[in-house]
């Protein structure tokens, strides 16, 4: 058997940055500033239920719009010549080396009254005002920045897939849409799975974009007020991020499922 | 099979095909056709094309000019969903998120056939490959050789008029693979459909094909019988890839009669009009061992291996290594004669024109002093020497024999050539060269890869310029 030595630092690793805030977050739920427990700081969870449901929705609806747009640029970018492949991850990645606030201020200069969209949707005749702070404004600042995270995987997993298996779909009778339908689609499944676990799971819990694009506070943005600011109150900050974290979980161990009975459906 | 056929029983016909990828020509006017219901065996080393004629025929390639005509439809342009041909790839490419059932049942399924119609073709099929009982597992979880039978049933189960075989038995080990060519030659005779089989193993192709095809860098050299094809071979290139032979260079001044490692052998066949330099060809089997001084020619015993059913001799003739395959055995050291029966020599014209090694070529520069005269070859400036006076622009005829050549790596020489055929000849390597301007015949004794570019350096104190009469040409 091979020596497990290597594992330690790892381990080590986890411990420190990942079970020990775990089990603080833990903690800091179910007790008081005395250090007794209580269960009033999920009170604050009921409180905020609709933040909750708008993060929530809003992060469910960036996904679904990241996936319809990532799959088909993935698609269409497994096919390009390798040089122009190269090209176009770059382009995808191109917007993560800018930093994530300045990002949305761009976003708010262009969405924002009197902003370069604004203008021009006034000129079209769509009438001003009509973008900047709403849910539109917010989904399109979530997908923007997590575009690449869903593009990524899928467009991995797509050029992994063996040329020949394309091939062996034409020569069994084939059209491209069925060879998309009966082999790529399903052999990409896992890319998307992931695609769609890296995108909803910040997404659910993004701060900054709601606050400066949607001018509303989203779950993220609660949670982070707990932690600073006049209002700081740690242990209601891990119970929201607490049950923000359960629901995730959950939601995730859906998908999964519904990844292996897909296997099985398209048997 | 030659080009021509026009019987009604013609499957497949391919018309002056080529092809081409980067400037390189894979295919240079392939023609051929395929009998229906026959197993034809495309055999060549790899890079011979082989591989591109099936991919030209399953309409994953389209050629450069040519056409493929099968029934009696050009399908030049017909997208692979649309052709009556199935493939067996070459590594397989089962859907591995399909288990063994759906994958043999995804043609039927994409035509859309009733559910108990597929069931029952596809546990027909699942027998016939002897996967009976394997339909609910998962692909991944088969060995190789159930894999290769999948891969055999999900093509054959859509019945198509012409199955393409892409060395389907290559990954597998050399027991599974003799099985294997029993049963799918069994296959084919069950199913009476037409094979069209890659290979470069020629053992396999003369066990299985019907008609064996032997290509080499793009071109067809000789088609035939497995019998043909290893008793009667084209040229030196089919007879060494096909079986084991004897490869040597002999002289021919009559019909019947040809003098090889200093000693004559009588033969059937006769002399070629354009010179009298031939390849011989004898296969090991052919020769007889007789007391020295009974045969054509003596040699020394160098080594005796038994093989089970014959012992394999080496025997030296004067530096020459013939092989030999004989029941009876000698002793090593023992001097033994050979004896060869006419109609077991082959004799081979030559691979080559009597145009290689010689260029026209144009005098850059003269030195007539000196007796240097600068020649331009392959893009290198050579100064050669000569006795004889020539004026700058003069065009002169440049030889240089095979001794002047040096092989060496590509990049490395004065230029570089493309390998196109290296053939043993019992003491020394035969290599054929393709240049840009003409093709080169040297001699070495170590192996190349044929099929790659090599370097070539000139010796120009041992080539020869002499004037070229006006009237000919470049002689290709």
């Amino acid at each position: 058997m091979r020596s497990k030595k290597p594992f330690y630092p790892y381990t080590l690793w986890m411990a420190i940055f990942v079970i020990v805030p775990l089990a603080m977050v833990l903690w800091y739920s179910f007790t008081d500033n005395n250090n007794s427990f209580t269960l009033e700081n999920f009170k604050y969870v009921g409180d905020n239920l609709s933040t909750y449901l708008d993060s929530l929705k809003i992060a469910l609806i960036s996904t679904v719009v990241c996936l319809v747009v990532a799959y088909p640029f993935s698609y269409i970018m497994c096919k390009c010549k390798v040089s122009t492949q190269r090209m176009l991850n770059t382009l995808v990645m191109l917007p993560m080396w800018m930093n994530f606030i300045l990002r949305i201020c761009a976003w708010v200069m262009i969405l924002r009254p009197q902003g370069i969209l604004d203008n021009l949707l006034g000129v079209l005749g769509f009438g001003n005002n009509t973008i900047y702070h709403s849910e539109t404004a917010i989904i399109i600042g979530v997908v923007y920045n997590f575009l690449p995270f869903m593009i990524l995987p899928i467009y991995t997993t797509m050029a992994k897939i063996d040329k020949s298996l394309i091939e062996a779909g034409e020569d069994l009778g084939c059209n491209g849409f069925k060879v998309l339908k009966k082999i790529i689609f399903p052999l990409s499944l896992p890319g998307v799975i992931t695609g769609i676990t890296m995108v909803f799971v910040p997404a659910a819990s993004t701060i900054v974009i709601g606050e400066r694009l949607g001018g509303y506070s989203l779950l993220g943005d609660v949670i982070d007020s707990y932690y600073k600011g006049p209002s700081v109150d740690m242990h209601i900050g891990s119970a929201m991020s607490l049950v923000l974290m359960i629901i995730i979980l959950i939601s995730i161990a859906v998908m999964n499922h519904f990844d292996n009975g897909e296997d099985l459906a398209v048997v | 099979m030659a080009d021509k056929g026009s019987c009604s029983d013609v499957l497949l016909r391919l018309t002056e095909l080529c092809k081409s990828y980067d400037n390189e020509s894979i295919l240079k006017n392939v023609n051929l056709y395929i009998k229906d219901k026959a197993f034809v065996t495309l055999l060549g080393p790899s890079g011979c094309g082989k591989t591109t004629i099936l991919r030209l025929i399953g309409g994953f390639e389209s050629p450069d000019s040519g056409d493929i005509i099968f029934g009696d439809t050009r399908i030049n342009d017909v997208p692979p969903h649309k052709r009556e041909i199935n493939t067996v790839f070459q590594r397989y490419a089962l859907f591995p998120h399909l288990n063994v059932f759906e994958n043999v049942a995804f043609g039927l399924r994409i035509k859309k056939l009733p559910e108990d119609e597929i069931t029952q073709k596809v546990k027909k099929m699942l027998a016939m490959v002897d996967l009976k009982g394997y339909e609910k597992r998962p692909v991944s979880k088969l060995s190789g050789g159930q894999q290769q039978r999948v891969a055999i049933a999900r093509a054959l189960v859509n019945m198509p008029r012409l199955l393409l075989l892409d060395e389907p038995l290559g990954a597998l080990d050399l027991k599974l693979r003799k099985d294997m060519q029993l049963e799918l030659k069994n296959i084919q005779k069950q199913a009476n459909i037409t094979f069209l089989y890659v290979t470069h193993d020629q053992e396999e192709a003369l066990t299985m094909s019907d008609v064996i095809v032997v290509m080499k860098s793009g071109t067809i050299q000789q088609i035939g019988t497995p019998e043909d094809i290893y008793n009667e071979p084209a040229n030196a290139f089919v007879a060494d890839f096909v079986g084991e032979a004897n490869i040597v260079d002999g002289v021919m001044e009559n019909d019947f009669s040809v003098t090889l490692c200093g000693a004559e052998l009588k033969c059937v066949d006769k002399k070629p009009s354009d010179r009298n330099i031939v390849d011989v060809v004898v296969r090991p089997e052919d020769v007889e061992i007789v007391p020295a001084g009974e045969g054509f020619v003596d040699g020394v015993v160098e080594s005796s291996l038994f093989k089970g059913v014959h012992y394999e001799m080496t025997v030296n003739v004067g530096g020459a290594i013939w092989l030999i395959h004989s029941t009876v055995s000698a002793t090593v050291g023992d001097t033994i004669g050979m004896r060869v029966a006419p109609d077991n020599v082959h004799i081979m014209e030559k691979m080559y024109s009597s145009a290689i090694n010689t260029f026209v070529c144009r005098i850059e520069s003269a030195d007539s002093e000196n007796s240097l005269y600068g020649i331009k070859l392959e893009g290198c400036s050579y100064q050669f020497s000569s006795p004889l006076v020539f004026n700058e622009g003069d065009s002169v005829k440049l030889s240089i024999p095979a001794e002047a050549i040096e092989v060496v790596a590509a990049d490395e020489g004065d230029f570089d050539a493309y390998l196109d055929s290296i053939i043993w000849k019992a003491d020394h390597y035969e290599l054929i060269l393709e240049g840009d301007e003409g093709r080169f015949l040297t001699n070495k004794t170590n192996d190349e890869q044929a099929g790659t570019d090599v370097g070539l350096k000139l010796n120009v104190e041992k080539c020869i310029i002499e004037p070229c009469p006006e009237s000919e040409g470049e002689d290709k």
